[in-house]
């Protein structure tokens, strides 16, 4: 049908524009139905001029120089690249198979200071599957580490935001958060009790202005220490993962008290108290389908969240169904969002430039506009409906393989029988 | 508890939970195809008794209601445009264009919406793993012996988990609760009807076969294996299932020729009952449907010569995310295929899950449900269908949404043994119908009404209405 010539088409195409060469960073997209958060926006009989790897130009009157490679998306879609958060990508292979997980830490000595960046796996299976999804950069986020439930462990470690680009280096920047668990897990890590996790937080935070000593009360090691100086200062931002109303408050408050700069993830029960959120210019990280009271926690959690907060005016990014084999899902978890009333285009914002924004790298990423690097993905469809595929992606204007370790078992097999 | 949720929180959850809630998750069902549904089985030896624990459901009366001028699929492989679906006293009564609608009949406005058979989810923990999913409502997997063909799922479920609810906002109409898969044997399943309840027997679906609930692969060899017994492995796993099969053979035998005596009026001893081996010969007999959690294609196909072995017929393999290896084998056992599109990689045997499963195995004639396996899923099973479909078409396999369709409604309704009940919209058939407000295909699609036989049980234009568990009284829970 009409997406599967499109895509021998792009495919014949894109066959053209990449081979490896810097020159092939260099092309234009016409015939394109430009879709993207900022001043760009929607134009549908658009033309992408690629520089370098960068947008050069965007919109309706491109003037596309003699020479250059084209690309016709035929009228398809093309938007940013889609940009996840509260993934483990590059951290993990097998959830099961303990020795693939790189997303934690069981040290004694750290918390804060365990850095995600050291345990990246450029060759992960999970990266060329996420990519297929249209997905071109993603916050890779430490995890917890219960396997010792004697440890006291204030903080899950720093972040970091990886490139989806095949081939080597995959960090694109470092430190790029701190991350925090409170709610009943949370609890579990530090006291046992909200109030005991809370008040321990609050102390340690008081301790960070002066300088580090051994006999410190709450036991924080000196690496520790240091990585979480510029939480503090909000030099760098905390993600909290939180999901009562209550707790949500204790977090603005927090926030508040320490001039910290924080965002919230899950955040299930936030649309009771969007318009704290909204007055404290505090991003959400959340899913939508997450909407389930598996605990006490977060009896309150709806489908009806992600729509709450936006018209409340909180910025929000949506996640996918897990940290890694279903990051894919975001697209569809923003559609879904869509159905219970977030509109439209705050639903592909939701999954391009407010992740950008909320880490900031909005100068760079998030949006189809002159300047930016060139994260783009043209679709056969909707880009937030499931029967919609990509038919190309670029990572810095670098044309991607669209196929997975998935595609290709697939294709081993789909053979019809004779 | 099941065995994907999300996010790194949820990730490692599932690591402290491996063993427990966790790995029971995936699981599988099988019910011959075609297969005429029968009552409850009776017990093998009191054939003429009563079923134990009967169904106390009684569909709720409600006017007779037509749905006009919507595009229906109708799970026979056609779509009607600007078509009518008239329910009358529980049933279809007609579908098609040109059907006259009565006086006095409730008549609802399609234009522009669509009209599906009710879903059905052939592969469900509600009740028995609820939420919230605390220790104390922990009653899927009696995980202390592999081998527990004797507790039924019924026992265990909680009929005010709120996840019902949801289910039903869903577009949920009927589904098969299963135990968990920790054991190989894990228990009877129960097929439920998805209505307000305050008794499990109130949701019990008439008619509805037993079915019995196996496991292969990591998590029976992994659950027993690390506390140093069996099975360890996979050939124990295979060996223990045989050693079952030979015992529940000899059972049977006994009974028969029990029964044999009691015919001809000799004085004859009934033997002792043993509830699991009850099952397991209920299975021999042909009267329970087994369900077998199975991954890898390797180990499904020596799980179909266990049958083979012991003349039994597997109805479906559940999770079954390698059955693409085996498409043939498959369609020529004529066993089912229960599935998902987007899970994959959570253990290593599923590392070779992919997307294209459903469609590659639909293409080669096999019978395809996309089942949940969990809460969240259980309600946009429409849109995990949609993923399916979307990937059968990238590696080259069209399938027509009137095919597809049957993935979430016919083909789960074969896998428990209702297909000549639900599953379509067939004039006869119980009136369980989903009014979706586009395509049921679209992320954006949205239930907006529900029926159970003719029951309008969800209507989001009347919010009032919505039934509310207890458990959600007097607290924020929503239905969405």
């Amino acid at each position: 049908m009409k997406s599967n010539r499109l895509a021998l088409v792009l495919g014949a195409l894109l066959g053209l524009a990449s081979p490896q060469t810097a020159a092939a960073q260099t092309f234009a997209i016409t015939n394109a139905h430009i879709l993207t958060p900022g001043p760009v926006g929607e134009v549908e009989q658009g033309t992408i001029l690629v520089r370098d790897g960068r947008i050069g130009a965007a919109g309706r009157d491109v003037a596309v120089p003699s020479g250059i490679a084209i690309v016709d998306a035929r009228g398809g879609y093309v938007t940013p690249g889609l940009f996840a958060v509260n993934t483990a990508l590059g951290l993990v292979e097998v959830s099961s198979v303990d020795g693939t997980l790189d997303a934690r830490t069981a040290s004694l000595r750290i918390s804060a200071a365990f850095d995600v960046q050291y345990g990246l796996n450029p060759a992960s299976t999970l990266l060329p599957v996420a990519r297929l999804g249209g997905i071109t950069r993603a916050v890779v986020m430490p995890d917890h580490d219960d396997s010792n439930k004697e440890r006291e462990a204030p903080f899950a470690g720093k972040a970091a935001l990886i490139s989806l680009g095949e081939g080597g280096n995959i960090l694109y920047r470092a430190g790029t958060a701190m991350v925090l668990e409170l709610g009943e897990d949370g609890a579990a890590r530090l006291g046992g009790s909200r109030a005991s996790q809370l008040g321990q937080l609050r102390e340690i935070f008081a301790g960070l202005k002066g300088r580090w000593t051994q006999d410190n009360a709450w036991g924080l090691s000196e690496a520790d220490h240091r990585a979480l100086a510029p939480v503090v200062g909000g030099r760098m931002p905390l993600v909290v993962i939180v999901h009562r109303a209550a707790d949500i408050r204790q977090v603005l408050g927090l926030a508040r008290d320490f001039r910290i700069k924080v965002i919230l993830s899950g955040a299930e029960e936030g649309w009771q108290v969007a318009d704290e959120i909204a007055a404290a210019g505090v991003p959400v990280l959340l899913n939508p389908t997450s909407n389930i009271p598996s605990s006490f926690d977060l009896l309150g959690a709806s489908l009806r969240n992600a729509a709450i907060l936006h018209r409340a005016g909180v910025v929000i990014a949506i996640s996918g169904n897990d940290a890694g084999h279903r990051v894919r899902d975001m697209r569809y978890n923003a559609g879904l969002a869509v159905s219970r009333g977030l509109p439209q285009a705050a639903g592909l914002e939701a999954i391009t430039l407010a992740p950008a924004r909320i880490f900031g790298v909005a100068d760079q990423l998030g949006s189809i506009e002159p300047g930016k690097v060139a994260d783009l993905a043209i679709w056969d469809g909707d880009p937030l409906e499931a029967l919609s595929e990509p038919v190309a992606v670029y990572v810095s204007g670098k044309a991607q393989p669209m196929e997975s370790r998935g595609t290709q078992l697939g294709q081993r097999y789909a053979k019809r029988p004779d | 508890m099941t065995e994907s949720q999300e996010g790194v929180r949820v990730k490692r959850k599932l690591r402290s939970v491996l063993g427990l809630g966790a790995l029971v998750l995936a699981i599988g069902a099988a019910v011959p195809l075609g297969a005429a549904p029968t009552e409850t089985p009776a017990l093998p030896a009191k054939a003429a008794a009563p079923a134990p624990y009967p169904s106390t459901y009684r569909a709720r009366p409600e006017p007779d209601t037509a749905i006009v001028n919507a595009s229906i699929l109708t799970a026979t492989g056609t779509r009607i445009d600007n078509g009518t679906i008239l329910m009358a006293q529980g049933r279809i009564v007609a579908v098609g264009r040109d059907v006259a609608v009565p006086a006095g009949a409730r008549t609802i406005d399609g234009t522009g919406k669509w009209v599906t058979p009710g879903i059905i989810d052939s592969h469900s923990h509600l009740g028995v793993f609820p939420a919230p999913g605390v220790d104390g409502h922990a009653d899927g997997n009696e995980n202390i012996d592999p081998y527990t063909a004797h507790v039924w799922a019924e026992h265990s479920v909680w009929p005010q988990d709120p996840v019902f609810t949801k289910a039903r906002a869903g577009g949920v109409t009927s589904l098969l609760v299963l135990p968990g898969s920790a054991n190989l044997f894990g228990g009877r399943g129960v097929t439920l009807r998805n209505v307000p309840a305050v008794t499990v027997q109130q949701m019990k679906f008439p008619g509805a076969p037993a079915t019995l609930k196996m496991a292969c692969g990591e998590n029976p060899k992994g659950r027993y294996g690390s506390r140093g017994r069996a099975p360890a492995t996979r050939m124990g796993n295979v060996a223990g299932f045989r050693r079952s099969w030979i015992d529940a053979a000899e059972y049977a035998r006994k009974w028969d020729a029990y029964e044999r005596k009691r015919a001809k009026g000799e004085p004859a001893e009934a033997p002792k009952r043993d509830l699991g081996l009850e099952t397991l010969a209920g299975v021999l007999k042909g009267e329970i449907l087994v369900q077998n959690h199975c991954y890898r294609a390797d180990e499904m196909a020596v799980m179909l010569d266990v049958g083979h072995e012991f003349g039994y017929r597997t109805t479906a393999f559940h999770h079954a995310v390698e059955a693409y290896k085996i498409a043939d084998l498959l369609a020529t056992e004529q066993t089912c295929v229960a599935t998902w599109a987007t899970r994959w990689g959570f253990k290593m045997e599923a590392f070779d899950g992919i997307e294209e499963n459903g469609a590659i195995l639909a293409s080669h004639g096999v019978c395809v449900a996309i089942h949940s396996d969990e809460q969240r899923l259980i309600q946009r099973l429409n849109v995990e269908a949609a993923v399916a479909l979307a990937a059968g078409r990238r590696a080259g396999i069209a399938i027509a949404q009137e095919e597809a369709i049957k993935w979430i409604t016919l083909n789960p309704a074969r896998i428990m043994g209702i297909a000549d009940r639900t599953g379509s919209l067939e004039p006869g058939k119980l009136a369980d119908v989903v009014l979706w407000s586009r395509n049921p295909f679209s992320v954006y699609a949205v239930a907006e009404k529900v029926f159970i036989e003719g029951a309008l049980v969800h209507d989001t234009e009347s919010p009032g209405s919505i039934y509310r568990s207890d458990f959600e009284v007097g607290q924020p829970v929503g239905v969405e």
